[in-house]
């Protein structure tokens, strides 16, 4: 009980540093990033930590725990690639852009 | 002891709801609210998981799993209508 409710804590407090990405990062990329990836670990440990503290909801943790891994990568995806072609600026400290590069050599191609 | 952590947590949780919520409100751009309102998703289906838990009724984790299918589905939905329209 008391490992899963440590375990709760961090989650909540990776929940909260992903929302707080959500809020300061410059451009809607970085913002993807830090919503995503720090959102997908702290919901884990969250979820983990009530599966452990909890008897008596494993499987349906265990289910929610592989639906948000799946699926979380899957529409960030599909929201970065609609904003990339959207053209939506990105900020001025970015250094390389590959899929910019990528699209402008197969229009040359063709 | 672990009752009053678990209490921690969901307070942790709730007040990171709405950090997004002021992006949602700000945000320049579509994708930005559409980022904004998944994370917003994600914090809500892990409070409906702790207040499940905190209850004692296992139920309440059908009501998370069937919002996260949603919110996949509607992030999706709008991802395409920015990319190529409906």
């Amino acid at each position: 009980m008391l490992a899963g409710s440590i375990l709760t804590l961090i989650g909540s407090l990776f929940l909260l540093l992903g929302a707080l990405g959500i809020l300061r990062m410059p451009d809607v990329y970085n913002r993807m990033q830090a919503g995503t990836k720090a959102t997908t670990l702290g919901s884990i440990l969250f979820l983990m930590g009530i599966g452990i503290g909890y008897c008596g909801c494993v499987w349906k943790v265990t289910i929610l725990i592989l639906f948000i891994l799946f699926t979380n990568p899957l529409s960030s995806h599909a929201l970065a690639r609609a904003a990339h072609h959207m053209k939506i600026a990105l900020t001025n400290r970015t250094v390389i852009d590959r899929l910019r590069e990528d699209e402008a050599t197969e229009e040359d191609k063709c | 002891m672990a009752n009053l952590l678990y209490t921690i947590a969901g307070i942790i949780a709730f007040s990171a709801l709405f950090l997004p919520l002021l992006r949602m409100i700000k945000g320049p751009t579509a994708a930005d609210r559409a980022v904004a309102l998944d994370v917003m998703t994600i914090i809500s289906i892990s409070l409906i998981a702790l207040i499940a838990a905190m209850a004692g009724r296992a139920i309440y984790l059908d009501v998370a799993l069937v919002y996260a299918l949603i919110s996949f589905l509607g992030v999706i939905a709008v991802a395409r209508y920015i990319e190529r329209g409906l």
